[in-house]
């Protein structure tokens, strides 16, 4: 019986790795291997001359980021550009999430249509906007009918940003959207009734049940909308043609790190600069993880 | 509250209506653009049906543009490869985490759970520096192996075994059937639902993937049509006609995709929305 039992577990063991060897040889040389590998960059100065060279500096990639001028321009963008967005996305999200909540015809027809531009590539959003923004297009037209200013949405540095921000908030609304339409049906419909026997209307069950039930999720969404601004680049990079302008009015984190790694091969720079943005991305998923464990994994 | 319900329905549709055209717009838009020609676009003439529909715009595209054909045909050996090798390796890597003892198990799945963390930006530069070592650089393997595998995929078949019928998986066994045979035979036709689910997200994701193959393909042959769609963009400045019919090629079928499934990206969404 023991030895069968030994040859069983042995059979188990084999059948495991093999069920596993694809996929931990894929992340361990193209996921774990570059981590490790890009902490190694982050402290070396590295060349492209040919082949690859090193040269250990210390931390002195991350010393010449506090005098790196166009660092403090793309942070700068980033927190003015989630300052704006992630507010207004996550309340259109909720809002129309309430509306789609309720018991209405067509409600599905509308879910669907509404989620259409989180499927459409960001390649295709961008120039689908940029031919709306462009000088003589939709937007200057539709401004100018009804007596506002118009811009030069794509040349014009203190528009620019304003543009790509209303494209996000327009195509990432509808994804928070569908996680809080989700955890509306979660809410118990009896606090609503006992709530409708105190008398409350719809306006105060919004306030005091929904609101305070969706905290969790708003968090989440908070944050993910955060993160998602930290990540921020086809948009930039298709808007400026991957020069952050005009006047660097739309350079964002991951268009610098792109910029010192392959326009100007500064790897080890760029390694490091990736390395912090990094670590504060996983601070903050960290962050709202301990704050609300909801995770469920078993 | 019926009462004021019912005050407030009109309202509700209008704010529906009123969201749906914002949502629509700039796709019509497009679509309207390409089928116009350039001297109505550049007239300025702002109606949305076209006075004078003409499809030379798509024909123009494929003439001219010779590698349009490819980069289209670019896109779609990548995203379905990519889509194939995940839903067979995710799915076995989840089957084993979640069914099968084995050493270093625990091990492996807290490794792939904190790998799902890793924001994908940290390892942009030494990916391309390891593909370039391999002598990757403008290969369709450079985008299909690293994407072949994904963590959070790994995670959500995991979930799903957790909770998938013993009873299948031990009648199959005293079939004969050893592991391999019972997860090929028996389990993975019984996994449909996330497989689907899976595979809308990943041929999504790959479809529209821009810096993977902005950075590994320099090669105007192997672009992808995202970056084919944005050096067209350079090329044809203001013509916006020919842009905008390979905008409308480029997301046909993301679209079609989505329509026909759009039922499983609720439950995939769901899902990896950390709920």
């Amino acid at each position: 019986m023991s030895i069968r039992g030994g040859k069983q577990r042995l059979r188990e063991a084999a059948a495991g790795y093999s069920f596993m060897s694809p996929a931990i040889v894929v992340l361990g040389c193209f996921l774990l291997l570059p981590i490790l590998y890009a902490v190694f960059l982050s402290f070396h100065k590295v060349k492209l001359l040919g082949g690859i060279s090193y040269q250990f500096n210390g931390t002195a990639n991350f010393e010449r980021m506090a005098h790196d001028e166009r660092l403090w321009i793309a942070l700068r963008n980033t927190a003015r550009y989630a300052l704006i967005v992630v507010p207004s996305q996550t309340m259109l999200a909720l809002v129309l999430a309430s509306i789609l909540n309720m018991k209405l015809r067509f409600r599905n027809f509308f879910r669907v249509a509404y989620y259409l531009p989180t499927v459409t590539s960001s390649a295709v959003l961008v120039l689908i906007f940029m031919w709306i923004y462009n000088a003589n297009g939709l937007l200057n037209y539709l401004l100018d009918k009804v007596g506002l200013p118009t811009y030069n949405w794509l040349g014009d540095p203190s528009v620019a940003l304003a543009g790509i921000m209303m494209m996000n908030i327009w195509s990432t609304a509808p994804l928070f959207m569908v996680i809080y339409l989700a955890a509306l049906q979660d809410i118990p419909q009896s606090q609503y009734e006992a709530a409708e026997i105190d008398g409350a209307n719809g306006w105060q069950k919004f306030w005091r049940i929904t609101v305070p039930q969706l905290k969790p999720v708003t968090f989440y969404v908070v944050v993910m909308g955060i993160i998602g601004t930290f990540q921020l680049f086809d948009q930039s990079y298709i808007f400026s043609a991957g020069s952050g302008g005009p006047n660097n009015a739309t350079l964002t984190m991951v268009l610098l790190i792109y910029q010192y790694a392959f326009k100007n091969l500064d790897m080890g720079y760029a390694s490091a600069l990736a390395f912090l943005l990094a670590v504060v991305i996983m601070l903050i998923t960290v962050v709202q993880r301990l704050i609300f464990r909801e995770e469920k994994l078993n | 509250m019926n009462r004021a319900a019912r005050r407030f329905k009109p309202l509700v549709y209008v704010i529906l209506g009123v969201y749906a055209v914002v949502t629509f717009v700039p796709f019509l838009w497009a679509l309207s653009a390409s089928f116009k020609s350039l001297p109505e676009i550049v007239s300025g003439g702002m109606h949305l049906i076209p006075k004078h529909a003409t499809l030379d715009n798509y024909k123009t595209i494929f003439r001219q543009e010779p590698l349009f054909t490819r980069w289209f045909l670019n896109s779609l050996i990548i995203a379905l490869s990519v889509t194939v090798f995940n839903l067979l390796f995710n799915s076995m890597a989840g089957y084993a985490l979640a069914r099968i003892k084995f050493p270093g198990s625990t091990l492996m799945f807290y490794s792939i759970l904190g790998m799902i963390m890793i924001p994908g930006q940290l390892t942009i530069i030494p990916s391309y520096l390891i593909i370039k070592e391999l002598g990757w650089l403008n290969s369709y393997q450079a985008i299909i192996v690293p994407m072949a595998a994904q963590a959070t995929y790994i995670f959500m078949m995991r979930q799903f075994f957790l909770n998938f019928p013993r009873e299948l998986e031990e009648a199959s066994q005293l079939d004969g059937l050893g592991r391999f045979g019972a997860f090929f035979r028996v389990v993975l036709p019984l996994a449909r639902p996330a497989l689907a689910a899976q595979t809308i997200f990943i041929f999504m994701g790959a479809w529209n993937e821009f810096l993977k193959p902005l950075m590994l393909m320099s090669d105007k042959a192997m672009f992808t049509l995202s970056i084919g769609l944005n050096t067209f963009k350079g090329q044809y400045i203001s013509f916006w006609n020919y842009i905008m019919a390979a905008s409308i090629i480029m997301t046909l079928p993301a679209l079609l995709i989505y329509i026909f499934f759009n039922r499983f990206f609720v439950q995939g969404i769901t899902f990896t929305g950390g709920k």
